[in-house]
């Protein structure tokens, strides 16, 4: 505790210091962001901003924020492999503890009432993300909770049965590729790597902002992908793998 | 007051690395250090807060309104992306401890043990 409290307490200092010089809370004037909040709906057909500038005024860097996920399920398999003296149990019907412990029927039924609303909101953030706040991030984890939902309610056999490894793989790695394929498209139809190629549309309609929806589906698929494969490692650690 | 939101993201922090460092189970220290990590999300967001300004998103106020910076909004939407991959990576190496050395308590691992 002394010894935590000798450093801490400088930091404190300093990160007091340092926050002490910033601009007052509300009084931000940054050149970039007011430019961004001023031309976004002109020059892009895009009413939400955020994914504006996901999207389309920094795709690259969403690009790179998009594999270092990719990367990280990757480094999620290979850590998580089975091991030396493991062995994969069978996952069978009726091996009981394959079902979420605490599952009674209210809940089971309610998970089940909830899955296909929860797919279909994915969807729908996904799409508007250039419309209203969402995207294919977060589009994505509401996606790959459906999947957790049928686990809750269901049994872990019944969520591997629903998203093979395989499959889910095959659509995480189209997602990826998906948008950085959008990004080929603004230098083949555009002039530069994810220059905005398509229509415009108009504003606040389902089919605007020209690339926007398409790089959003895209990494919307990617995002379900790493998450129903990272949670579906995590889980066979607890149910599936057993040790010498 | 006006200050008060980066307060908030020092206290955060602090309180974030004080878990850290005295946290007596793996899962726990990762989950402080998720708590560590959100005080950026807190300082991001009040850095682009302009006062009386709605949300960046222009499909029910017309374009041109005082609206927020949707610049740190979408680098704060990076920042929760890299959490969750550190987390994710992190609660694996923690699976993996427990298997080679049957504890959590990061004082317990001991290196040297086949």
């Amino acid at each position: 505790m002394c010894v935590f409290a000798g450093g801490a307490l400088p930091l404190a200092s300093l990160l007091v210091w340092g926050l002490s010089g910033l601009p007052a809370f509300g009084d931000f004037h940054g050149a970039y962001a007011l430019l961004v909040d001023r031309i976004v709906v002109a020059q892009r057909h895009a009413t939400d901003a955020v994914t504006a500038v996901n999207f389309d005024y920094r795709a690259l860097d969403t690009l790179g924020e998009e594999f270092i996920l990719f990367t990280s399920v990757a480094g999620l398999a290979v850590l998580l492999r089975e091991q030396r003296g493991e062995r994969l149990r069978a996952i069978t019907r009726g091996a009981g503890e394959h079902h979420f412990q605490g599952a009674s029927y209210a809940l089971r039924a309610l998970t089940l009432v909830l899955v296909g609303p929860v797919l279909v909101l994915s969807a729908y953030i996904d799409a508007h993300g250039a419309i209203t706040p969402g995207g294919g991030f977060q589009g994505g984890v509401v996606g790959a909770a459906a999947l957790l939902l049928v686990f809750l309610g269901g049994s872990y056999l019944a969520m591997r049965r629903l998203s093979p490894h395989a499959l889910v793989e095959a659509a995480e790695a189209a997602g990826a590729g998906g948008y950085a394929l959008v990004g080929l498209g603004g230098m083949v139809f555009a002039a530069a790597y994810f220059q905005n190629f398509l229509g415009l549309g108009t504003p606040a309609t389902l089919i605007s902002a020209g690339t926007i929806p398409l790089s959003s589906l895209a990494v919307g698929l990617e995002v379900s992908g790493a998450f129903v494969l990272l949670w579906a490692e995590f889980l066979d650690q607890a149910l599936v793998v057993r040790g010498r | 007051m006006s200050f008060l939101p980066y307060g908030v993201a020092a206290w955060l922090f602090m309180i974030g690395l004080y878990g850290l460092a005295s946290s007596e189970n793996l899962i726990g220290m990762v989950i402080c250090l998720a708590v560590l990590q959100s005080s950026t999300y807190v300082l991001l967001l009040a850095i682009g807060y302009r006062s009386h300004a709605s949300a960046p998103i222009f499909a029910d106020i017309p374009p041109g309104s005082r609206a927020v910076d949707p610049v740190v909004q979408a680098l704060t939407l990076t920042d929760v992306v890299v959490e969750a991959t550190v987390v994710a990576l992190l609660l694996a190496l923690a699976v993996q401890a427990h298997k080679r050395f049957g504890t959590l308590d990061p004082a317990r691992l001991n290196p040297l043990r086949g």
